[in-house]
C-alpha cells in the first residue's frame, strides 16, 4: 500500500507529531520505503501461527495490596516546566 | 604482581586494587583525565560526573580498606546514557530530555552501585536508542577509535567507542534489535545481551518493552560474567523480571568444549555477508573445532523475515511507550503553545529527531484502524515462527555461532539517509531478540583492518554457556587484545585520536546536572 | 408513531483497594493534588506497572457473584490516545481478553416481574487523573492522584428498554459492588458511575438504531434524566427527518441536557496492542474456588431465607436487604436476639431514624440491642421502655447490665397476677359507665379500660396480662 501525504498527515496527528510542511515529502518517501521494505512480510504463510505477543512464556505476577509510595510531588514536579498550585498546567481544554 | 597493561580488564583491576597496587581514586580520577584528553573527538560520553565519582571512589578505597569490598567495588564504570540515574541527568540522547534529571536509580544502576562502581558518566548513544551507527544521537555521532570517520555502531556506541579506547573498562548497555552486539563487534570488545527478563528493566527508559533487554560492553567474556552477575535476578518492580535465581557465572567459565555441539545457521553465511568477515568468522569456527567442539549445519528458515518483523513490532510499542514525552509532566516543552493540540505537536515535533519520528510514524501506522491484521498481528505470527526455528535448533545444540553485523565498521553519513539499509546491518541480530534469547559478540578477526565479531546465540537463560564458549575463546585467542591505533601508537592514553575533519561537532558540553 | 429505547450500560466501578492497581501509591480520596501520584502514576521514563493482586480477586468474585465466566487467561492492553489527564498516552486496560465475560444481573420490574440483563463482560483498567477547568484563567489544571485506581467496567449487552429499568440496573450493580465489598459505592466521589449508550427505533422493528454515549452518570437520577433526554432529542431528530450522529455526550445537570463532547470530536482509533510490560493473568481452578469460596450471601438470597426462615414480610425483606451494612446488621440482631420479626421492626421504626454519618448500621452494638429486645420477648419490660433503652445503648460502646437498669428505673413490667388484680379492680370501680357498655356489647371500650390500666400502673403491667385479667372480670 502506497502512502500518501494525507496518509502521513492523519498519522501525524494522531501521534501528535508536528511535521513541517518542508520535512512533509521527506517523510512520505522515507516513510513509504519503510512501508514497502515491512510489506515483504505479506508473502509469508502464517496461517495457524499463533501470534507471539511476548518472548516470555511465564504469567503476570501479582503484588500485595500494600501502600508502598510516600508523597515527593515537589521532587517529581521538577522536572515539569509548569506546575502551579500543585497542578501540572496545560492551556485551557473545552470538554 | 605485573604492571598493568595499557587497557586494563576489571578482573585485571580488580586485582590490582585488593592488592593495594592502585586505588579507586586513582583509577577514576585517570579515567577522567582520559576522557577529558579522547572525547573531544570521540564524543562518546554526554555528561561526566567528576565529583560524584572521586566521591564513590573515596568511598570504595575505604570499603576496600575494611576488606569489604568485591570484584567491582572501585572500579571506574559508565552508563548508557538511557539508564535513569538518581540526580544526574538522563538524556537518552535526545533533545526530548536534555534537561531531565530522573529522581531515581534503574535495578541496573542500583545493583552496581550496591556492588561498589564507580560512574563516571553517562555515555552517548542513538536518540532513544533507535539507530545502528550513533549518528541519530542530539549529542552528535561517536566516532569509532578504529577510524574516527566511521560509525562504532549503535545505539550503544558510546559505551562501545569508550571500552574499546580505554576510557573505562566496560559500561552498560541496552539491546532492542542488536544496540549492544552490533557496536562491540565494530570496535572490537565484548558485548553480551541476556536473556530477555534476566536483567530487570526498571529504570531503562523503554524503546520496544517485549525487546529491550540491559547487558554490558566489556574487554573480555570474564568481566560480562562478572558484571551480569551483579545486574542480573528477579526485581519486583519489572513483572517481567524472571523469578529465578542466578548461576555463579565464574565457576563455569573454563569448562571444557569438548563434545560440545555448535549450530550454524547456512543462512548466517549467504550472500549479504562481506568477504572478509566470513573469513575471519570460518576460522573462528575452526577454532572451537580444535577445542573439541563439534560444527552442525543448521537452518533457521524464517531469518528473512526477521527484519520486517522487527520494523513492524518495535516501532509500534515505541510509538506507544514515546507518547508520555508530551512536555507536560517532563521533557521539552514548546514555549508559549495556545492550545493543548499546539502544545503536544510542537513539544513533540522539536523534542524528537527525524528517526524517532518516523518509528513513531510507522508504529502508529501500523497499530491504525484497517492495518493492524495485516502488519502487527501478522509480525506477531512471523515472531513466533522465528522463535520456533531457535527452540527446533537448540533442541540439538548448545550454542548457535555466525557473525554479528553483515560488514566491519561503515563510515559516518554512509547510510544515514537510507532508513533500510541501516535497518539491514541488524539482520543476524534481531532475530534474537524476536525470540528473547541471550547472545554476545567476541572479537574474532580484522577485515581490512576493523574488527569482525563473532556472534555466539544461547537458549533461553543459556547466560552460563555463552559465558563459558566466550572465555574458552578469548583464553585460546588475543583478537581480543588488539588495541586500536591511537592506543597502539605508543601516544599517551587519552591523546586525541585524530582530528575532527567532517565537520561533525558534538553538542551539550558533559557537566554535573544539578541534584535534585 | 412508536418508537422503542434500547440501553446499554458500562458502569464503572473504582475498587475498593488501599494500593492503585499497577503502583504502590494510597488510593485515599481528597488528598492534596499529585501528592498521591507516584513515578509510575506520573508514566515516567523507565518506570514500570506491577499489578495489585487484590484487583484480580475482586474481579473474579465479581465474575462468581454474577454467573459470569472468570477467564483463566486474561490480557492487558494499552488505549492508546493523548489527553492531559492520561499521563501515559495510554490507559492500561483489558480489550480483547477480559477478566470476566458472559454473566448476567437480574432486576425486578413492576408488577412484581423479573429481567436478566446479560453482562457481556467486565474488565480491569486504570482510571485518568482530574483535570480542573476552573482553577486558573486559561489553563487546565491537572492532578494525577486519581490516575491509576483500579477500575471495574461492566458492561451490559443492550437489553434495557427505558430509562426505569437502566436506573433499576445501575441500582442492581451498585447493590452488589457494595454486598461483595469490592467497590464503596459513593457515588459523590465518583467511585461509582456510568456511561449509557441509547439508541431508539420503531417499535416492533429488528436492527439497532444509532447510539450515543452519555458519559459520566455519577447518580441515579443523572442517569435517569440523560436517557429520557436522549431519547426524546433522537425521537425528536428521526421524526423531523434527521439522522441520529454516533457520538460521545456530556450531561449537564444544571441544564438537564445532555451534548456532544467537544474533546471527543474526533473519531477514534485507540490502537489497542497488548501490553508488553504486562504478561499475561493466568488464574487456575484453585484460584477460583478459594475466590468462590470468599462470595458472601447475595441480596436476593438473603431476602428468600429471611421470608422463609423467619416469616419477614417481602416488602420488610427488601428494605432491609437493600444495604449490604443494614442487611449484615439485620442478620446478627435476629440471630443475637432470637427474636427476628422484633428485630425487623426495630430497624425500620426505629434505628432507620436515627443511621446517620457517624451512627452507622456497622457501629450498632448488637449484644446491648439484641438484649434489650430479649427483655420485651420475655415480657420483663415494656416496647416503650426497650425504646428509650434503645435510644440510649444502640450506638453506645458500653455493654449495659440491663437486669440492674430494669430494676433501678423500675421498668419491670407488672406480671404478678396479685398486684395486677388489685389495679384491675380499682379501675372497674372507678369506671362504671364504660363496664356498662362494655357488658352491653360495647367491646370497643376494652382498649380504653387497657389504656386506664397501664396508666395506672406507670406502663408497667404486662399488656397481654392486663387484658386477659380484664376479660375475666368482666
Amino acid at each position: 500500500m502506497k502512502l500518501t501525504r494525507q496518509n502521513v498527515a492523519q498519522i501525524a496527528h494522531l501521534a501528535r507529531l508536528e511535521i513541517g510542511p518542508e520535512e512533509l515529502d521527506g517523510v512520505v518517501e522515507k516513510l513509504g520505503r519503510i512501508v514497502e521494505f515491512v510489506d515483504q512480510l505479506q508473502l509469508a504463510d502464517t496461517s495457524a501461527v499463533t501470534p507471539m505477543a511476548h518472548p516470555m512464556d511465564m504469567s503476570q505476577r501479582l503484588r500485595a495490596d500494600t501502600v508502598t509510595e510516600a508523597d515527593h510531588r515537589d521532587l517529581y514536579q521538577q522536572n515539569s516546566a509548569a506546575v502551579a498550585d500543585g497542578l501540572y498546567t496545560v492551556p485551557r481544554v473545552i470538554e | 604482581m605485573p604492571p598493568l597493561p595499557q587497557r586494563p580488564t576489571i578482573a585485571q583491576l580488580s586485582q590490582a586494587l585488593a592488592a593495594r597496587q592502585v586505588s579507586s581514586r586513582e583509577l577514576t580520577a585517570a579515567a577522567l583525565a582520559r576522557i577529558g584528553a579522547a572525547d573531544g573527538v570521540l564524543n562518546s560520553f554526554i555528561t561526566l560526573v567528576p565529583e560524584l565519582a572521586l566521591a564513590a571512589a573515596d568511598q570504595a578505597d575505604a570499603r576496600l580498606a575494611r576488606g569489604e569490598g568485591g570484584p567491582l567495588t572501585g572500579i571506574p564504570f559508565a552508563h548508557k546514557d538511557i539508564f535513569c540515574t538518581a540526580g544526574i541527568r538522563t538524556t537518552c540522547g535526545s533533545q526530548m530530555l536534555a534537561n531531565f534529571v530522573s529522581p531515581y536509580d534503574a535495578t541496573a544502576v542500583e545493583r552496581l552501585a550496591a556492588a561498589g562502581i564507580v560512574t563516571v558518566g553517562k555515555t552517548n548513544m542513538d536518540e532513544f536508542a533507535m539507530g545502528s551507527s550513533n549518528e541519530t544521537s542530539w549529542f552528535g555521532p561517536v566516532r569509532n577509535p578504529w577510524d574516527p570517520d566511521r560509525s562504532p555502531g549503535g545505539s550503544s556506541g558510546g559505551s562501545a567507542a569508550a571500552v574499546a579506547a580505554g576510557l573505562v573498562p566496560a559500561a552498560t548497555g541496552t539491546d532492542t534489535g542488536g544496540s549492544i552486539r552490533q557496536p562491540a563487534a565494530l570496535v572490537g570488545i565484548t558485548g553480551f545481551k541476556p536473556t530477555y527478563g534476566r536483567v530487570s528493566r526498571y529504570g531503562m527508559i523503554a524503546f520496544a518493552s517485549s525487546l529491550d533487554q540491559a547487558g554490558v560492553l566489556t574487554l573480555t567474556a570474564e568481566d560480562a560474567a562478572l558484571l551480569t552477575g551483579a545486574m542480573a535476578g528477579f526485581d519486583p518492580r519489572d513483572s517481567t523480571s524472571a523469578e529465578l535465581p542466578v548461576p555463579d557465572y565464574a565457576s563455569t567459565l573454563g569448562d571444557a568444549l569438548r563434545g560440545r555441539r555448535i549450530g550454524v545457521p547456512k543462512e548466517f553465511f549467504d550472500a549479504g555477508l562481506e568477504p572478509g568477515s566470513a573469513t575471519a568468522l570460518r576460522e573462528a569456527l575452526r577454532v572451537y573445532e580444535r577445542l573439541g567442539a563439534t560444527l552442525v549445519e543448521i537452518s533457521l528458515p524464517s531469518l528473512s523475515l526477521s527484519v520486517p518483523t522487527y520494523y513492524i513490532v518495535a516501532p509500534a510499542e515505541c510509538s506507544s511507550n514515546l507518547s508520555r514525552f508530551d512536555g507536560v509532566r517532563f521533557g521539552h516543552r514548546h514555549a508559549g503553545a495556545a492550545t493543548l493540540e499546539e502544545l503536544y505537536k510542537k513539544s513533540r515535533g522539536e523534542g524528537f529527531g527525524a528517526e524517532v519520528k518516523r518509528r513513531i510514524l510507522t508504529g502508529t501506522y501500523v497499530l491504525s484502524a484497517g492495518y493492524y491484521d495485516a502488519y502487527y498481528l501478522k509480525a506477531q505470527k512471523a515472531r513466533r515462527l522465528i522463535a520456533d526455528d531457535f527452540r527446533r535448533c537448540f533442541a540439538d545444540v548448545d550454542v548457535i555461532a555466525g557473525p554479528t553485523a553483515p560488514t566491519p565498521a561503515f563510515r559516518l553519513g554512509e547510510k544515514v539517509d537510507d532508513p533500510v539499509q541501516m535497518y539491514l546491518n541488524d539482520i543476524y541480530t534481531i532475530p534474537v531478540n524476536l525470540a528473547g534469547l541471550p547472545g554476545i559478540s567476541l572479537p574474532c578477526g580484522f577485515s581490512g583492518g576493523l574488527p569482525v565479531g563473532l556472534q555466539l546465540i544461547g537458549p533461553h537463560f543459556g547466560e552460563a554457556t555463552l559465558f563459558n564458549f566466550a572465555h574458552v575463546f578469548q583464553q585460546e585467542t588475543a583478537w581480543h587484545t588488539q588495541l586500536p591505533p591511537a592506543l597502539t601508537a605508543g601516544a599517551a592514553v587519552g591523546a586525541p585520536l585524530g582530528a575532527s575533519d567532517n565537520g561533525i561537532a558534538p553538542k551539550g558540553a558533559p557537566t554535573d546536572a544539578p541534584t535534585p | 408513531m412508536t418508537w422503542e429505547t434500547v440501553i446499554g450500560l458500562e458502569v464503572h466501578a473504582q475498587l475498593a483497594t488501599r494500593s492503585k492497581i499497577f503502583s504502590g501509591s494510597a488510593t485515599a480520596y481528597g488528598a492534596e493534588p499529585n501528592t498521591q501520584a507516584s513515578l509510575v502514576d506520573l508514566g515516567y521514563p523507565g518506570v514500570l506497572p506491577v499489578l495489585n493482586g487484590e484487583v484480580v480477586r475482586m474481579a473474579a468474585l465479581f465474575g462468581l457473584a454474577i454467573g459470569a465466566t472468570v477467564a483463566r487467561r486474561s490480557v492487558f492492553a494499552r488505549k492508546n490516545y493523548f489527553y492531559p489527564d492520561l499521563p501515559k498516552g495510554y490507559q492500561i486496560s483489558q480489550y480483547e481478553l477480559p477478566i470476566v465475560h458472559d454473566g448476567h444481573i437480574t432486576i425486578e420490574l413492576d408488577g412484581g416481574a423479573t429481567k436478566a440483563v446479560h453482562v457481556i463482560r467486565a474488565h480491569l483498567e486504570e482510571d485518568a487523573g482530574k483535570s480542573l477547568h476552573e482553577h486558573f484563567a486559561g489553563l487546565t489544571g491537572l492532578d494525577l492522584n486519581r490516575a491509576g485506581t483500579p477500575l471495574l467496567e461492566i458492561v451490559s449487552a443492550p437489553d434495557l428498554r427505558s430509562a426505569q429499568e437502566a436506573v433499576a440496573y445501575m441500582k442492581k450493580v451498585h447493590q452488589l459492588v457494595r454486598y461483595l465489598g469490592i467497590c464503596d459505592g459513593n457515588m459523590q466521589e465518583g467511585s461509582f458511575r456510568c456511561d449509557a449508550n441509547v439508541s431508539v427505533r420503531r417499535a416492533g422493528t429488528e436492527p439497532l438504531g444509532t447510539r450515543t454515549e452519555s458519559k459520566n452518570l455519577n447518580s441515579f437520577r443523572f442517569l435517569e434524566r440523560a436517557i429520557l433526554f436522549e431519547v426524546q432529542r433522537q425521537i425528536e431528530v428521526l421524526e423531523s427527518g434527521g439522522r441520529v450522529v454516533q457520538e460521545t455526550r456530556l450531561y449537564d445537570p444544571d441544564r438537564d441536557e445532555t451534548r456532544p463532547m467537544r474533546s471527543k470530536e474526533e473519531a477514534n482509533d485507540y490502537r489497542y496492542f497488548p501490553d508488553p510490560d504486562l504478561l499475561p493473568v493466568v488464574l487456575d481452578d484453585a484460584y477460583i474456588d478459594a475466590v468462590r469460596r470468599l462470595l458472601p450471601e447475595l441480596p436476593d438470597a438473603r431476602r428468600e431465607r429471611w421470608t422463609r426462615d423467619f416469616g419477614l414480610k417481602a416488602d420488610a425483606a427488601e428494605v432491609l436487604a437493600a444495604d449490604p451494612e443494614v442487611a449484615t446488621l439485620f442478620d446478627s440482631l435476629a440471630r443475637e436476639s432470637g427474636q427476628p420479626v422484633a428485630a425487623a421492626n426495630t430497624l425500620q421504626s426505629q434505628l432507620f431514624s436515627l443511621f446517620g454519618a457517624e451512627r452507622t448500621p456497622a457501629r450498632v452494638n448488637v449484644p446491648a440491642t439484641a438484649a434489650i429486645l430479649r427483655l420485651v420477648a420475655d415480657g420483663s419490660i415494656a416496647r416503650s421502655s426497650a425504646k428509650e433503652l434503645i435510644e440510649e445503648f444502640a450506638f453506645s460502646s458500653a455493654a449495659p447490665d440491663l437486669q440492674q437498669l430494669v430494676a433501678q428505673r423500675g421498668l419491670k413490667q407488672i406480671s404478678d397476677t396479685g398486684a395486677l388484680e388489685g389495679i384491675v379492680a380499682d379501675v372497674l370501680a372507678a369506671n362504671p359507665l364504660q363496664v356498662e357498655q362494655y357488658r352491653a356489647g360495647q367491646t370497643k371500650v376494652l382498649g380504653f379500660l387497657v389504656g386506664q390500666i397501664m396508666k395506672a400502673s406507670g406502663g408497667k403491667a404486662n399488656p397481654a396480662q392486663v387484658n386477659e385479667l380484664l376479660k375475666m372480670k368482666l
